[in-house]
């Protein structure tokens, strides 16, 4: 790797070739780590603590990957990316898997090229007001000034929802979450409107959280996962069953504290294929039959992970909502392990 | 070289490519040209593979599609369903908005630092060498977002003018209101009043005239503003000739006749007549629903980095200034005192011009220093080019390529643009020797 | 009446100035309230002043320093019962290293900071060229290479192979400069070193590890940031353009047309787009145009971008220098019958590059603030870390005190480096007298 590093700074750029792209699985063992772009910072998602170690939702589910293939949590690099950079990121083999709270939309998977694993939070667009404007719908907002996130789908479903019901609105476009914040505080903008999730975060670092409403409107779906190239199915599969045996392990009861237990066999078939003692699931997916272990215990299941970086008793204090277990009423829902 | 001569006439040898002198130029150049070709030929057939490789292709047909979005500065009429194009369009003339602005600006504020640091008074020489010197050693980037943060959170929000006994007052005759979404200033109108006081059919003076119909460089021109501009320059024009006539009296008698009335006259009266005519007056912004309504909105994000970009401009403009005039020797200065000519003149006559030429040309390098940067907009959302072609519809299109060659080629265009001026300005002014 | 005189023989005894023109007094009056317009100004200056501290100082003096969260500082300001907020300094306490550092691990924070001590040992001969012996310039070559392995790590044979490349480079020409002729000679310099950085340096270096794994643990660029980013991508794009700027200066200034318009064409591209539109070629573009399969970690890309705009800059001040030297110069060079080549080396590049330094330190403290930019592109620098901390829901709806903190270190350093740079710029011209 160093090799690498200071030889592509001196020589001619780009004699270095690496492996082709199509076996990312290769790539990520022979590096001894994972590459995963991230969210230069969003609360409770993904950002940096003081000792520069990543933490959050999203980036637990790269953690949970490089467990899964390579046997430790913390091999993984990430990559801090922007909305505008974050598709060439993955793009150009920057990053082996993008865990950004990126919206599936067709384009993206068909246009771009990506392939979306799967969900890891289900979300949609709204619109947080101070209580003092006497505001109670998002259709209220006419002339309203509204501040935004570039660079995502916010923004063209702002436009579009404001179009549908024919009123205006003034956008203020904003790079970071941290100054849309800081604007919509200070009374610069009317409403800010991001992912209904982004919106509860921010309230939750307010000074006065009562004094703000999220609008019951939800102007969108914005089903958040992670996602991989085109072109490389047994790497997107990893990362899909790696995504799925967390949601499945909450469902069948697998935690990080019984997880040892549990793992010596259990009466429940589909738990010992989860964990291997059961089948061959893990060849088939070229890794070995611990893979779903080692990804659970890296930071427990997919409950476990909400409750820890943005569960309600967190200073987030999001619901499960829609991504509750379907047994729940919600829509997570893994596909099963056979 | 003409006792170079071959020997052996024609024959040639290939090693007198470069041992030759006649030759040897052409072979290096030769090379350095082969080299150059087989680089970028590289560079493109990496470009293709690569392309080809991620399944994309290249093309410029996404600028026609719906762009989507909405832009909040809007120079020229745009919606969401506009395309791509129009978008760019938009962020280039705001782009271009906030270049003229922060020059202007960055020049009074810079000319004026200069001459006050090389005040006789201490403490405004002081204040503005710290002024100066805090503005040159920190990031205009930095400057940029720092003038929004505190734009955002110095400035009352508009609701701090509601109510009977509200925060914030309006200034200037309850015209101006300033706001932490911008500064709302009064608009120019157009339209008769009727006895009334309702308006009449035609409330928009002579109205537009919209070109290009429905393509993406549309664009309206307003009656009004042209037939303002001509009436102006009719008016300069005829005072021109006042003045030539004047001076032709008093070349020839001696005595200048008193003019200035005249001169004056000329201009305004027409113009005031035209404005009476059109109905002209001034829209007030005023407080409705969430917002101001009526007036031109001047955004918060625009004048953040208009100050931004021009105070810290200006640092670097007040040091040339400087520069220009302690370049101009002190005889220069007693020399014209010596010819009898008086302090106005000796500094319009004498030591400006030449100042001028010192301070000029890298005064237009700021110039360019300051367009370039005004592409930092994007730090505070304001929708200049970067912000529109390099930005959302980069985004939105995934077009990394074209999108961000094109909007180089554009900058690349302006700064040309402003560099072939300052040529074309410093081959006039350049020292005549003879 | 010999004793009578109608003019006074003797000498007065020299009187004290009046009050007035003297001492303080003396000073104010003639520096602060000579005629009206100047009293009036001094009245607003001083206004302005106590305005300004009246309304910053109290906000400054604010007890936060042990706070864990902007909630804690905010109760602690409040208990204080100040009106206008007071700073909120914890978070400076908290994420100090990280702003100057980025990721850098703990423990291996000695290695920039001993590659920062030894840049000024490296610097030192150059920029002081009286007080410093002009062997130092040793180190300063082996520093370009002892610097990239102190920062990333490794083992210590990389660089000395690197190193080795250039005395390779350099015997080549000497060697078969007599042999094949000086232009076959240069190329073959400039190739052989390439073929060997490319195809042996690895193998070689592998070899000679497992046989004496002499090397320092590795640190890859994703984990530089903060402050030290900043300077690291400034002071590489500087130290690697300068070459490329002699380069393309020598090329505007030849008489070869192409080579000329070539460079030119470089120059004028690169100085008239934005460095943020070199960064999004860097950060989305670059990749694309090199060959399939080859990746580069973004800082790198950044860097390569940073050292291209750098070189156009440079090689303008390059430029500057070459036409400011005088004419003589060049002919006394012509006239001693030195080549081309000899006569750059020799005598035109060392003069041109010495009146060049004000130019190029005033090049690198404009680069250095513009690194800043790469927070846009999502670079962990100085203000992308602001973004992140901002993130963390214990500092959320900080801004002050990360940013005048982030001001007042770039302020320092570009202040430092300016006053240098003025300091020198009056040195030569007392030279050239």
């Amino acid at each position: 790797m160093k090799n690498s590093v200071i030889l592509g700074a001196l020589t001619v750029a780009g004699f270095m070739a690496g492996a082709a792209q199509a076996a990312t699985l290769d790539d990520v063992k022979a590096r001894g780590s994972l590459k995963c772009g991230s969210n230069s910072g969003l609360t409770g998602f993904a950002a940096p603590n003081a000792n520069g170690e990543w933490e959050g939702f999203d980036v637990a589910v790269c953690r949970a990957v490089a467990a899964a293939v390579l046997g430790d949590p913390q091999a993984v690099e990430f990559v801090p990316t922007t909305p505008k950079t974050r598709f060439t990121a993955l793009a150009s083999g920057e990053v082996d898997i993008l865990s950004r709270n990126t919206t599936w939309t067709l384009t993206r998977d068909v246009d771009l090229k990506f392939t979306f694993v799967g969900v890891n939070y289900y979300d949609g667009q709204g619109f947080i007001v101070p209580k003092a404007l006497g505001v109670s719908s998002a259709k209220e907002l006419d002339g309203a000034t509204v501040c935004i996130q570039t660079g995502t789908t916010t923004e063209l479903n702002l436009a579009d929802f404001f179009r549908v019901n024919n009123i205006s609105y003034e956008p203020v476009p904003i790079e970071t979450n941290a100054e849309a914040q800081q604007q919509y505080l200070a009374g610069a903008c009317d409403t800010y409107t991001t992912d209904a999730s982004g919106l509860a975060a921010t309230r939750a670092s307010f000074e006065a959280p009562g004094d703000h409403v999220i609008l019951p409107e939800i102007i969108s779906k914005e089903p958040l996962g992670p996602l991989v190239r085109h072109g490389d199915d047994e790497w997107a599969d990893i990362v899909r069953w790696t995504l799925n045996a967390l949601i499945a392990a909450e469902e069948f009861g697998i935690t990080s504290t019984n997880i040892a237990e549990l793992s010596n066999g259990t009466d429940n078939p589909e738990i010992n294929r989860i964990l291997g003692t059961e089948g061959t699931m893990g060849e088939m997916l070229g890794l070995d039959a611990e893979w779903a272990k080692r990804a659970i215990m890296a930071e427990g299941n997919y409950g476990e992970i909400f409750e820890k970086n943005i569960g309600e008793s967190t200073p987030i204090g999001l619901a499960r909502g829609l991504n509750a277990q379907y047994k729940d009423g919600g829509l997570q829902y893994a596909p099963p392990f056979r | 070289m003409a006792t170079m001569t071959d020997p052996e006439g024609g024959t040639f040898r290939p090693s007198m490519l470069l041992y030759d002198s006649r030759y040897r130029s052409a072979t290096i150049q030769i090379v350095a040209l082969i080299g150059f070709l087989l680089l970028i030929g590289w560079l493109v057939n990496n470009t293709v593979q690569n392309l080809a490789d991620l399944g994309k292709s290249v093309g410029f047909g996404f600028l026609g599609e719906r762009a989507g979005y909405d832009i909040n500065q809007r120079l020229l009429e745009y919606s969401s369903n506009d395309s791509h194009l129009r978008a760019s369009l938009l962020g280039l003339l705001n782009t271009l908005l906030v270049a003229v602005a922060g020059c202007a600006l960055a020049t009074i504020v810079g000319v004026v630092v200069g001459v006050l640091r090389l005040s006789s008074n201490w403490l405004v020489a002081r204040i503005m060498t710290v002024y100066v010197e805090m503005f040159r050693n920190v990031p205009v980037l930095l400057w940029i977002v720092l003038s929004m943060a505190i734009l955002i959170e110095t400035l009352p929000p508009p609701s701090a003018y509601r109510g009977d006994e509200p925060a914030a007052n309006m200034i200037v005759g309850e015209s101006i209101a300033l706001t932490n979404r911008g500064i709302y200033v009064p608009e120019p109108l157009f339209g008769r009043m009727d006895e009334d006081g309702g308006f009449v059919s035609w409330r928009h003076g002579l109205g537009d005239v919209s070109l290009f119909g429905d393509a993406s460089l549309r664009f309206d021109v307003s009656l009004d503003l042209i037939a303002i501009l001509a009436t102006l320059v009719a008016g300069l024009l005829v005072s021109g000739l006042i003045r030539k006539r004047a001076d032709r009296i008093q070349n020839a008698t001696g005595l200048r006749p008193r003019t200035w009335y005249w001169r004056w006259g000329v201009v305004l009266i027409p113009l005031v007549l035209l404005l009476w005519v059109l109905g002209f007056y001034l829209g007030k912004p005023a407080l409705q629903g969430f917002n101001f309504q009526g007036g031109t909105h001047l955004r918060n994000s625009f004048i953040a980095l208009w100050l931004a970009l021009s105070f810290y401009t200006a640092a670097f403009i007040a040091e040339i200034v400087r520069g220009g005039i302690l370049a101009i020797s002190h005889g220069q200065t007693e020399a014209a005192a010596a010819l009898g000519l008086r302090q106005r003149r000796i500094m319009s006559l004498v030591v400006l011009p030449q100042a001028l030429r010192v301070i000029i040309p890298p005064l237009i390098s700021q110039y360019l220093n300051l367009t370039k940067n005004s592409s930092l907009a994007i730090a505070v959302g304001y929708m200049d080019l970067t912000g529109t072609l390099m930005g959302i519809t980069l985004n939105q299109s995934g077009r990394e390529l074209e999108t961000v060659l094109l909007t180089m080629l554009i900058y690349l265009l302006i700064s040309l643009s402003i560099s072939g001026a300052m040529n074309i300005y410093n081959n006039s002014v350049k020292l005549k020797e003879r | 009446m010999a004793g009578l005189s109608y003019v006074r023989v003797e000498m007065l005894p020299e009187r004290e100035p009046p009050v007035s023109e003297v001492g303080l007094i003396g000073w104010l009056k003639s520096n602060l309230f000579s005629g009206w317009f100047n009293t009036i100004l001094t009245l607003i200056s001083l206004y302005f002043i106590y305005a300004l501290v009246s309304s910053i100082l109290p906000w400054l003096w604010s007890p936060t320093w042990a706070a864990q969260s902007l909630n804690e500082c905010r109760e602690i300001v409040s208990d204080l019962g100040k009106e206008h907020g007071g700073a909120c300094y914890g978070v400076i306490r908290e994420r100090w290293q990280q702003l100057l550092f980025g990721f850098y691990p703990d423990e291996l924070r000695w290695r920039p900071i001993l590659t920062l001590i030894l840049l000024f040992v490296a610097l030192a001969p150059v920029l002081f060229t009286e007080a410093f012996p002009a062997k130092m310039l040793w180190f300063t070559g082996a520093f370009l290479f002892l610097a990239p392995w102190l920062m990333w790590g490794g083992v210590i044979w990389t660089p000395l192979l690197v190193a080795a490349g250039l005395v390779i480079g350099f015997y080549a020409f000497k060697f078969s400069a007599g042999a094949i002729g000086n232009l076959a000679a240069i190329i073959l310099a400039i190739a052989l070193p390439i073929l060997w950085w490319m195809f042996a340096i690895g193998p070689i270096s592998q070899g000679l590890a497992s046989i004496i794994p002499f090397g320092i643990e590795v640190v890859e660029s994703r984990l530089f940031g903060g402050f030290m980013l900043s300077v690291w991508i400034g002071v590489v794009a500087i130290a690697i353009s300068l070459f490329l700027g002699v380069v393309l200066a020598l090329g505007r200034q030849s008489e070869l047309m192409i080579v000329k318009y070539l460079s030119v064409g470089f120059i004028e591209f690169i100085r008239g787009v934005p460095l943020i539109t070199l960064l999004f070629v860097a950060s989305t573009l670059l990749n694309i145009f090199m060959p399939p399969g080859t990746n580069f970690d973004i800082i790198l890309r950044v860097m390569i971008m940073a050292t291209l705009f750098a070189s156009a800059y440079i090689a303008e001040v390059i430029r500057g220098g070459l036409a400011a030297l005088p004419r003589g110069q060049y002919e006394a060079a012509d006239a001693l019958g030195l080549d081309y080549w000899k006569s750059q080396r020799l005598i035109i590049l060392p003069q041109a590059l010495k009146i060049s330094i004000p130019g190029i330190v005033s090049t690198f403290i404009g680069l250095f603030k513009d690194t800043t930019l790469v927070s846009i592109i999502g670079l962990l620098d100085p203000i992308g870390l602001t973004g992140s901390i901002r993130a963390d829901a214990n500092w959320n709806g900080i801004i002050w005190e990360l940013y005048g903190f982030i001001a007042i270190l770039f302020f320092i350093s570009c202040f430092s480096m300016s006053r240098y740079s003025m300091w020198l710029e009056r040195k030569l011209r007392k030279g050239h007298q």
